[in-house]
């Protein structure tokens, strides 16, 4: 039985963790708006994109002279994948739920006898990944200095990769992150972006595939100044969405956080009361015997 | 009253305009060249330059590079890398891209020479036209 003394500090303590889950709460909950507000604004610069390169791709075909960017390299020997996580921790499930989709890809490619190489983009997910995989972790991507994830980082990695896609390191790259659906779900995507994966009905839903455009230069030279364009477009689109979840899973996480140390304070403090209740009715009653017994 | 249509200007970050214009005037990778109402679809990618977008209260600048633009008759949508107006386009910024570029061509491979030559020497003529 814990001391009344050891009760009550066992209440401030909690009380003090609950204040601070909240303070992160409201500040996921700001961050989390204006990480929606980027993802939003980056929207109509990827659709176009997709929309224009579906349509000059589809024009060119993936017949012989075709970019290696769109075609590959003929051969999907070596499988990359970039996995996007966190930076920091406290975020529920968020960092697990990316590693877990790229823990099951990789059984699934060595398996199929495939080689596997793993970049991995913020810390929490190389730590993770590092435990089972590390031979295979080829590069590691550090944001924690990054405090607004701009254009110039997407651009980075993307020059990283398609660095090595030329040293023709790997066949076929994936990236993993996750989407942002709403605050309380974020779906774990996994997205190959080299050879870049497109969709040619999403191309001809727009204008862009009925109207016959002229191209200046030629379509070729113009696919080929976009594919390496749309890559880093892809990856920042991915960046954003993975920066919007983290936010939204944190604010959740820190949600349930403020809750469950509600729920312990209040029963922290019936126990409390009832100690302090007992040892009146102690005291009473030693008064009581002592009373009579005179 | 001059025919109207839709110019939009996005960039992987924001959307930096949104109006409606008479006459755009875009740095095509093949040269200069003006977008009105009703010009035939053409879709071009740019070189570094200013971009010009004449609506009903004057023009707009904005320096651009890299990137496409798409034009029909009734809209032009420029995809741009870059674009900054043109009033922030400080000396310092043209001379950070020119950096690039010069960094670009130094590392560049022999088959790529040309295209970053053309680059520097772009981005030189952007700060000349501009004059700073």
């Amino acid at each position: 039985m814990p001391s009344l003394k050891d009760l009550k500090n066992r209440i401030e303590s909690v009380k003090s963790t609950r204040k601070i889950t909240k303070a992160m709460q409201m500040v996921a909950a700001a961050k989390l708006r204006r990480a929606q507000e980027a993802a939003e604004a980056g929207r109509p610069y990827a659709e176009r994109m997709q929309a224009v390169m579906s349509s000059l791709a589809a024009s060119v075909g993936t017949g012989e002279g075709a970019p290696r960017l769109l075609a590959g390299t003929g051969s999907d020997k070596t499988h990359l994948l970039v996995v996007m996580t966190s930076e920091r921790g406290l975020c529920g499930g968020f960092n697990s739920s990316i590693v877990r989709l790229a823990r099951a890809r990789v059984a699934e490619l060595q398996a199929a006898g495939k080689t596997v190489k793993i970049i991995t983009v913020g810390k929490k997910g190389r730590e993770q990944l590092r435990r089972d995989y590390g031979s295979y972790v080829i590069g590691h991507v550090d944001l924690s200095d990054v405090k607004r994830i701009g254009y110039v980082n997407a651009q980075a990695i993307a020059k990283d990769i398609l660095a090595r896609f030329d040293a023709e390191e790997f066949d076929v790259a994936t990236i993993f992150f996750n989407r942002f659906q709403s605050v309380i779900s974020q779906i774990p995507t996994a997205q190959q972006i080299i050879p870049a994966k497109l969709d040619a009905a999403a191309g001809s839903e727009t204008e862009t595939a009925s109207t016959v455009y002229d191209y200046e230069p030629s379509e070729e030279a113009i696919l080929a100044d976009l594919l390496p364009r749309g890559v880093a477009t892809q990856i920042f689109t991915a960046l954003l969405e993975n920066g919007a979840s983290e936010q939204g899973a944190r604010m959740s996480a820190m949600d349930n956080a403020t809750r469950n140390a509600g729920d312990m304070i209040d029963k922290l403090t019936i126990q409390y009361n009832r100690s302090r209740q007992a040892a009146i009715t102690k005291e009473l009653i030693e008064i009581i015997s002592g009373a009579e017994a005179l | 009253m001059a025919e109207m249509m839709q110019f939009d200007l996005v960039t992987p970050e924001r959307k930096l305009a949104s109006f409606e214009v008479s006459e755009v005037d875009i740095p095509g990778a093949e040269g200069d060249f003006a977008a009105m109402p009703g010009h035939a679809p053409v879709i071009s990618s740019l070189k570094p330059g200013v971009l010009r977008a004449t609506g009903a209260d004057g023009y707009k600048s904005f320096v651009v590079s890299g990137g496409f633009a798409e034009v029909n008759g009734a809209s032009v949508s420029v995809l741009a890398e870059r674009a900054i107006p043109i009033e922030e386009a400080t000396g310092t910024v043209v001379d950070s891209m020119l950096d690039e570029a010069r960094s670009l061509l130094a590392a560049a491979l022999p088959e790529d020479r040309d295209a970053c030559e053309k680059l520097v020497h772009d981005i030189e003529m952007l700060r000349g036209t501009m004059a700073i």
